[in-house]
């Protein structure tokens, strides 16, 4: 099961709460150099860990994901303008306190990472970046942002960050925290104690599709441990379980969250992946944008669309799309059962004469051509907030 | 989970129970436990032939698909086409209901290289023990 490429045990890096989730027994793969729990059998398992967060609340240990912090230097601007610079959408448009989904971006308009950009201060920026692309991150982001006067440090080691995800995170994070969560809006963020630590960092946002908050507390094992145990504990009531990568990645691909090396990479453009909305071409120079108008004109080859499966199979990353006639046509990019919808689904790149919802294609499963079709995504989006909810 | 006294394993975690020249064959509690939640079964035709070592069909998991492989050849005389509507059954009864497929026996002398359910126990404790190291 395990490849030839996989680097040593020893060498994979571990998070302040690994010991944690062996304990719990958690199962342990190797993500990225990473060695994180893919799932926790106590839990019940993938599927039940997706469901909790979907219809109550889970939490995940996602401290390897990196942060890169940029403040300004003697010049006040200096940091917006590097983060202008390097990013594709306008961080001119955060108020202090709030965050936003952006992306750096190669000269060739394709991507470094994906981000969120949280302004901490006028002159201060919090970026959050993938585990996998942490080193490349701030090699990158320290190269494009010299010719700004900034401070690019990074605090990746610095922070435990735990994502409390589903309809009940407010009300288990509320037990732990004085700050009225219900004053933070989505993709927002305050300070605040948390477990008794001052001025932790609470923000509205996740990678599942559902309501939830991310904490970022300080990263020594006992601090990091205690707070896990209190989020437990409070969310006893409400059935709270351990979530791991797996379903991390079900809920993420329900919601058409990209995942760097699948939807986008260093081999895909802006335009291609969908993420035109969070593409500011009018905001000044960023790094990629004449690429990106480039490509805007000479118009797309391929574009990212959600697919679900007819006939049975399950059409997961690297699979081939392909036509009637079993040409070949595009490529799956991530894929899975979706606990959610009970359906095999899937996101694929296809060339957009074959993009419009409904479309037949095949995804070439084990020598076989299984019959799909272009499904409306996101494929799950949670339901608006009913009055009643919103008050409490 | 016991491991049948009377079954025979192999090192790829599939378990072969032979009854008068039919061996039965499924994957065995470890495997089932490595995969986490199954979700589909690919099983062969009727009267195809599976080859020793040669995988013969899939079970996935949410997250992986994992080939099966033969533990001893012979003819597909039966399949278990309840796994198609409840693949969630090789969680939960993988020595017993969820036995995948029966194959009537080219060589019955190729049990003798298979391992008894001691072997196996002792060979699982050796890998789990591995991983924690």
């Amino acid at each position: 099961m395990e490849s030839a490429a996989t680097p040593h045990k020893s060498d994979l890096r571990k998070t302040p709460l690994n010991a944690l989730h062996r304990r719990l027994g958690a199962k342990m793969v190797n993500f990225d150099g990473w060695d994180m729990p893919v799932e926790y059998p106590s839990s019940g398992g993938l599927i039940a860990e997706h469901k909790a967060v979907r219809s109550s609340v889970g939490v995940f240990d996602v401290s390897h994901m990196g942060d890169i912090r940029v403040r300004s230097g003697l010049q006040l601007d200096g940091a917006l303008a590097a983060v202008q610079y390097i990013s594709m959408n306008d961080a001119s448009k955060l108020a202090i306190g709030q965050a936003h989904y952006s992306a750096m971006l190669y000269p060739e308009g394709t991507f470094v990472d994906d981000v969120i950009v949280h302004r901490l201060g006028e002159d201060d920026f919090l970026l959050v970046i993938n585990a996998g692309t942490r080193e490349k991150d701030i090699k990158w982001v320290r190269e494009n942002a010299r010719n700004f006067d900034c401070v690019v440090d990074e605090l990746s080691d610095a922070y435990t960050q735990l994502a409390i995800q589903g309809p009940r995170a407010v009300d288990v994070l509320q037990k732990l925290t004085p700050t009225g969560l219900s004053e933070i809006k989505n993709y927002w963020f305050t300070y605040g104690a948390v477990c008794g630590l001052r001025n932790t960092l609470i923000a509205r946002t996740g990678y599942t599709g559902e309501d939830g908050f991310e904490i970022y507390v300080p990263s020594d094992v006992e601090t990091s441990e205690k707070v896990w145990n209190h989020v437990m504990e409070a969310g006893r009531e409400f059935n709270i379980v351990p979530c791991g990568l797996g379903s991390r990645n079900t809920l993420r691909l329900e919601s058409k969250m990209a995942l760097y090396g699948h939807e986008i990479s260093d081999k895909i453009n802006v335009w291609e992946a969908g993420l035109d909305r969070y593409c500011k071409m009018d905001k000044g120079d960023f790094v990629g944008r004449a690429a990106l108008e480039q490509a805007k004109a000479a118009g797309l080859q391929r574009i990212l669309v959600g697919i679900e499966m007819i006939d049975r199979g399950i059409a997961r990353d690297k699979y081939c799309c392909c036509n009637e006639a079993g040409e070949a046509i595009g490529v799956v990019t991530s894929g899975s059962p979706s606990p959610t919808l009970g359906k095999n689904i899937a996101l694929a790149y296809v060339p957009p004469a074959c993009s419009a919802v409904g479309t037949v294609l095949y995804v070439e499963i084990r020598g076989q051509k299984c019959k799909a079709q272009v499904a409306a995504t996101p494929f799950y989006k949670r339901a608006k907030k009913t009055a009643a909810q919103q008050v409490s | 989970m016991a491991y049948p006294k009377n079954y025979r394993y192999t090192k790829e975690h599939e378990w072969v129970n032979v009854e008068g020249g039919v061996a039965t064959i499924g994957i065995t509690d470890y495997a089932q436990h490595e995969l986490g939640d199954v979700v589909f079964v690919e099983l062969p035709k009727l009267g195809s032939k599976i080859e020793t070592g040669k995988s013969f069909g899939t079970v996935e998991s949410v997250k992986a698909v994992s080939e099966i492989y033969a533990p001893v050849a012979g003819e597909v005389i039966e399949s278990n086409g309840e796994l198609q509507n409840t693949p969630e059954t090789i969680n939960t009864d993988p020595h017993g209901a969820a036995w995948l497929i029966k194959v009537r026996l080219t060589n019955a002398a190729e049990l003798s290289g298979l391992m008894d359910a001691a072997a196996y126990e002792a060979y699982i404790a050796a890998k789990g023990k591995e991983a924690s190291a």
